[in-house]
């Protein structure tokens, strides 16, 4: 089982998944569950009005536009990253959060590691399965790495130009 | 020039640190090569044939003369005393110990240097005019715009894991020093005709395996919203470039599958959902612009006495200064062409002592100013005609006066086999004999203009597609052979070369060239340079002359 890593007042901390995450080849649990884009759109109808939370996996080649009409009954996005240096879950991300508002907890799932933790905290997301064993300590020191930010991005940190006073 | 300030300062050491650390774990084993492999190249260190290289970026090729300093001084002490300026006007050093990296990182961050996003698939170093704040010609300040770039580029959140490479290049005039063309995006300042400010944009330019000449997606993109453009530009291709394959995920491979049009609609939808919320304030280009506002230069005549004296007592100064001086905006000034390109040495390459001679003399004058251009040579951009002598003087002494810009022996070469694990063939010495077949600078003088570049491999380090002659090292069963191009050109009349024939064997080369010149300065209309001749009258008289001298 990956450690789970969640944003809480904005600060990493260890957390319990409430949630597991099924394959298109197992049967579904009880429970909160997250599942495929497919899946969800021939099942989750169903799951949703059985009063659970359900989640999406969006693997990296997927859409996010393809669930802009399901978002406010998702709970959880998850954004796959197949390799670290497959960087389409970023677009993902601050589109979910940027363009359609996503209020819900955009994960990030696959080969996730502590390298990535500034650049996704970015973008938008909230939560980590990391995959090199990274603690909640390792995961906020990679998170404030930089002092600064020249872009602006999801998080709304404040941008190297605004504190410039110019 | 373009001070950093603490946020930019604390931003460098920020990135040292978390390098630093993962270099340790590197070294523990806790990060796997593959893992370190994508890190590292963001830091710019290369695994090559014989050592580490580091890329050192210098962003739109502008260097003042404490960091020359600085760069001579990390070739003294962990190279072999000299460094490599390449054609995205970085710096390499091609003898590095892992270990050193964090300390040279340092001591880069100490000038205000660094080697952020010198390799791996991110947005590189931003190439601009290296004539910038010199020339007449130009129509806005590209540092200013490349310096923008520079700052939204670095550690960008969202577009930092892309399917490849990505290069910008910022040209201000209507000749086009950067090479625009050839670049994942070029910018061309323009201004429209009520006078507002603005880019030409095209994207989808690049060498390697495939050449593709960008071609232009927006004729006119007001100034203003460059950034929210770029963006555009950027999402759509880390959505959807292709990742399958190292080799077809260039944006020049997704703009040439949709069409340059389809692409242009794609980014356009996108870029009027961003909005402006992407944009620069002109608050901070207005700061940034100030950093480049334009040195207190003197009033002085046009014409100077003691330069005009100087070319009538030595030939010698009057071949450098009909050939490396460029005119400057203000009377009495030149701009300086220090060429890297003297016969028999690897062109690019500047020893230490050579990088400190320049910067002495940037310093005693030529306003501080350096510059870098993609066609691997120097540039003091601000220097009086007065001071025109003693600059040639010293850059004599150091080995640095070579009078060939733009001419036949102003050749850009990649490292190649001599260095590069990738290369098939030389690349090096290939340039040394053709620059040795034309020692005569006489001669090299009359066929005038002439851009050979030479590539060890098809990768296209040296840009031989776009050279007015292209050489491509190539293996045939474990021999090296060379295929020549014709015609290609990376200004502003860019195109690919056209092939002249079957593969040379390596000592043939500098002949065909020679052979080559020979065809031109026989077939030559007028005023016509090379790649005019070329143009005109095609392939035929230069394959027939070069493959009849092999029978």
């Amino acid at each position: 089982m990956p450690t789970f890593i969640r944003l809480q007042a904005g600060a990493p901390a260890l957390a319990e998944d409430p949630f597991t995450a099924v394959g298109d080849d197992q049967t579904i649990p009880p429970g909160d569950v997250i599942i495929s884009l497919s899946r969800f759109q021939t099942e989750g109808e169903g799951l949703l009005s059985e009063g659970r939370q359900v989640g999406v996996r969006l693997e990296s080649h997927e859409d996010v536009e393809a669930l802009a009409y399901d978002l406010p009954r998702i709970a959880v996005v998850a954004l796959a990253f197949p390799k670290f240096g497959d960087g389409r879950a970023y677009t993902s991300a601050r589109l979910l959060r940027e363009r359609f508002h996503f209020k819900g907890e955009v994960r990030a799932v696959g080969d996730v590691l502590r390298e990535q933790a500034g650049y996704m905290v970015r973008c938008g997301f909230d939560a980590f399965e990391p995959a090199d064993g990274s603690t909640a300590q390792a995961w906020e020191r990679a998170t404030h790495r930089f002092r600064h930010v020249y872009q602006r991005a999801s998080d709304g940190r404040p941008v190297a130009f605004e504190g410039r006073g110019g | 020039m373009y001070r950093y300030d603490q946020i930019d300062k604390d931003i460098l050491a920020d990135r040292s640190a978390e390098f630093r650390g993962q270099v340790a774990r590197r070294l523990a084993g806790e990060l796997s090569e593959d893992q370190f492999k994508p890190l590292r190249l963001r830091n710019g260190l290369y695994l090559q044939l014989h050592a580490y290289m580091l890329r050192v970026a210098i962003p739109y090729g502008s260097l003042n003369p404490t960091q020359l300093r600085k760069l001579a001084w990390i070739g003294r002490t962990y190279d072999k005393g000299y460094g490599h300026f390449t054609t995205r006007t970085n710096l390499q050093f091609h003898w590095i110990k892992l270990a050193d990296a964090p300390e040279i990182l340092d001591a880069l961050a100490s000038v205000d240097m660094h080697a952020i996003q010198t390799s791996g698939n991110c947005i590189r170093n931003v190439t601009a005019d290296p004539y910038a704040g010199a020339t007449a010609e130009e129509i806005d300040d590209p540092r200013v715009w490349a310096e923008a770039i520079r700052q939204w580029s670095t550690i960008h959140p969202e577009f930092n894991w892309l399917p490849r490479k990505f290069k910008i290049a910022v040209s201000a005039a209507a000749k086009d020093r950067t090479a625009a063309k050839t670049h994942d995006i070029g910018l061309n300042l323009k201004r429209a005709r009520d006078g507002v400010l603005g880019f030409e944009v095209m994207v989808g330019g690049g060498l390697g395996r495939l050449p593709h000449i960008a071609p232009t997606v927006r004729p006119f993109l007001p100034a203003q919203r460059l950034f929210s453009y770029l963006e555009a530009i950027l999402r759509v291709y880390n959505r959807h470039g292709r990742r399958d394959n190292i080799h077809k995920a260039r944006i020049k491979i997704l703009v040439a599958a949709l069409g340059a049009e389809e692409f242009a609609r794609q980014v356009e939808a996108e870029w009027e959902k961003i909005g402006t919320s992407a944009d620069l304030p002109d608050t901070e280009l207005a700061r940034i612009r100030g950093a480049f506002a334009p040195t207190a230069f003197e009033t002085l005549p046009a014409v100077s006495e003691a330069f005009e004296a100087a070319k009538a007592r030595s030939p010698a100064f009057a071949r450098f200064a009909r050939n490396n001086l460029k005119p400057h905006k203000v009377a009495g000034y030149a701009i300086v062409e220090i060429s890297l390109k003297a016969i028999g040495q690897t062109p690019g390459d500047a020893t230490a002592e050579q990088m400190e001679v320049v910067a002495d003399l940037a310093e005693r004058f030529g306003q501080d100013d350096i510059r870098v251009t993609h066609e691997q040579n120097l540039v003091l951009p601000h220097v009086k005609l007065d001071d025109a002598p003693a600059v040639w003087a010293a850059l004599a002494e150091a080995g640095l006066a070579t009078a060939n810009m733009n001419l036949v022996s102003d050749i850009i070469a990649c490292p190649g086999l001599d260095y590069c694990a990738l290369a098939n063939a030389r690349s090096i010495s290939v340039a040394q004999n053709i620059a040795a077949k034309f020692a005569d600078a006489e001669r090299a003088e009359r066929v005038g203009e002439l851009k050979i570049k030479i590539s060890g491999c098809i990768n296209a380090c040296g840009h031989h597609h776009v050279g007015h002659i292209g050489i491509l090292g190539v293996d045939k069963k474990g021999e090296e052979f060379y295929q020549l191009t014709l015609g290609g050109s990376a200004a502003e009349d860019a195109g690919v070369g056209q092939a002249l024939g079957p593969a040379l064997p390596y000592e043939r080369v500098a002949e065909a060239v020679d052979t080559l010149v020979d065809v031109y300065l026989r077939e030559r209309q007028g005023a016509e340079r090379f790649l005019d001749t070329f143009r005109r009258t095609g392939v035929a008289p230069f394959k027939e002359a070069v493959y009849a001298d092999v029978h």
